[in-house]
């Protein structure tokens, strides 16, 4: 595909083997996001209350996930990582809470099949950047901030939690809503 | 449904709490619903996504099962055969979210009479917070009432006004228990709203108290 080629130069090493999952159903590629990401996602599943044997189960389930909804990937919105975020995280909501998280509807003009790379590059580019502020934050405030997506904080703790640093991320919030609006003309 | 200015929005804590999948699951439709409708909003929510995402990469590892890899790979050959299933889009005039929960769209809502023209559906979530569907007739409001908890009232059609703001299609009020408020619909046009409270509304006329444990609301 075109596209592909066009986006080897530069791209993130996830973002490569994502879409030779997606579009080649490259089982090598998807070896190496398993090798990366599934000991990534057990561990998130057992700091939300899954024991080992639970967390290895769904961990399979978020990797086989990522498999099957391969086609859904799109490189100018999510990074791998927030991708397989959001799967592990529903998962976690079906399997532990027994309740549903409902999805918002999909932009009416979908997955672009010929990504723009410029797109796709900043992107992964702010997702590093906003790895960096995160491990930058002073300590007490990353916790809070991990504690809230390992799901240890309910919802009104994160509504009256005035130790979260989202000031910090407002710049990167920023960045992502200007890169949106550019993609939508 | 077509896109209006937005000028109701959700506040970075509840993008956070849905991010983080912390919200009852009424909290959550609520949210999924307004980003459905609202751009700026989606493109937030994304960030916030981010942010999961970057606390992913940087946890701690819990090594998988020896053969793990292979009982995936077994999965997946397993699994349902892959259809390329689109994401949910909008068929109709509810966004696809509300869809999933009315099992329709608008016309098969089963509305029920509260009084006063005013109708409710309840929609199916957990019961930690309650999500329904409220048709308010142009001109009519919904009677006086404050909260214990959060209720958030997101306008699919018509519009409201209250004590604070007028709110239009895809505005949402997000009102804690400091706000009592009387919603009173357009004169222009029914109004159809997602409401979602995580505690019981607190009337101040005595017949709707008294209806209150029959009505669920």
């Amino acid at each position: 595909m075109v596209s592909k080629n066009r986006m080897t130069s530069g791209q993130d090493a996830w973002v490569t083997s994502m879409i030779a999952v997606r579009d080649a159903r490259d089982e090598a590629a998807f070896a190496r996001l398993f090798g990366h990401f599934a000991p990534r996602v057990k561990a998130f599943l057992m700091r939300s209350g899954a024991d080992a044997t639970l967390a290895e189960e769904c961990a399979q389930e978020t990797m086989a996930t990522l498999w099957h909804k391969a086609h859904l990937f799109d490189p100018n919105r999510a990074s791998v990582a927030t991708w397989i975020f959001t799967i592990a995280r529903n998962r976690r909501i079906d399997v532990l809470r027994r309740t549903r998280h409902p999805e918002p509807e999909d932009l009416p003009w979908g997955p672009e099949p010929e990504p723009d790379q410029a797109d796709a590059l900043a992107l992964q580019q702010e997702s590093k950047q906003l790895g960096e502020a995160l491990a930058a934050l002073p300590e007490k405030q990353r916790v809070l901030i991990e504690k809230a997506y390992f799901g240890d904080l309910t919802h009104s703790e994160i509504a009256t939690e005035t130790g979260l640093p989202l000031g910090t991320i407002k710049s990167r919030i920023r960045l992502a809503l200007d890169r949106l609006r550019h993609a939508m003309k | 449904m077509t896109m209006h200015d937005i000028n109701h929005h959700l506040t970075d804590k509840l993008l956070m709490a849905y991010s983080a999948g912390a919200l009852p699951e009424a909290f959550s439709l609520a949210v999924a619903t307004h980003v459905s409708m609202c751009d700026d909003c989606r493109a937030r929510l994304g960030a916030y996504e981010s942010l999961g995402g970057a606390v992913l990469e940087r946890a701690d590892t819990v090594a998988m099962a020896p053969d793990s890899l292979d009982e995936t790979m077994a999965r997946i050959r397993n699994g349902a055969p892959v259809v390329n299933t689109p994401a949910p889009r909008r068929r109709g005039v509810l966004p696809a979210p509300l869809c999933d929960y009315v099992g329709g769209d608008l016309a098969d809502v089963r509305w029920r009479s509260i009084g006063m023209g005013v109708k409710q559906a309840i929609l199916p979530t957990s019961r930690d917070a309650t999500a329904r569907l409220l048709f308010i007739p142009a001109g009519a409001a919904v009677p006086d009432h404050g909260h214990r908890g959060t209720e958030l009232t997101l306008v699919l059609q018509g519009a409201f006004v209250d004590e604070t703001d007028r709110y239009g299609p895809g505005d949402i009020e997000i009102a804690d228990e400091d706000l009592h408020h009387m919603p009173v619909a357009d004169i222009g046009a029914d109004c159809i709203c997602l409401a979602a409270t995580d505690a019981p509304l607190r009337f101040r006329g005595m017949i709707p108290r008294l209806a209150q444990p029959f009505l669920r609301i």
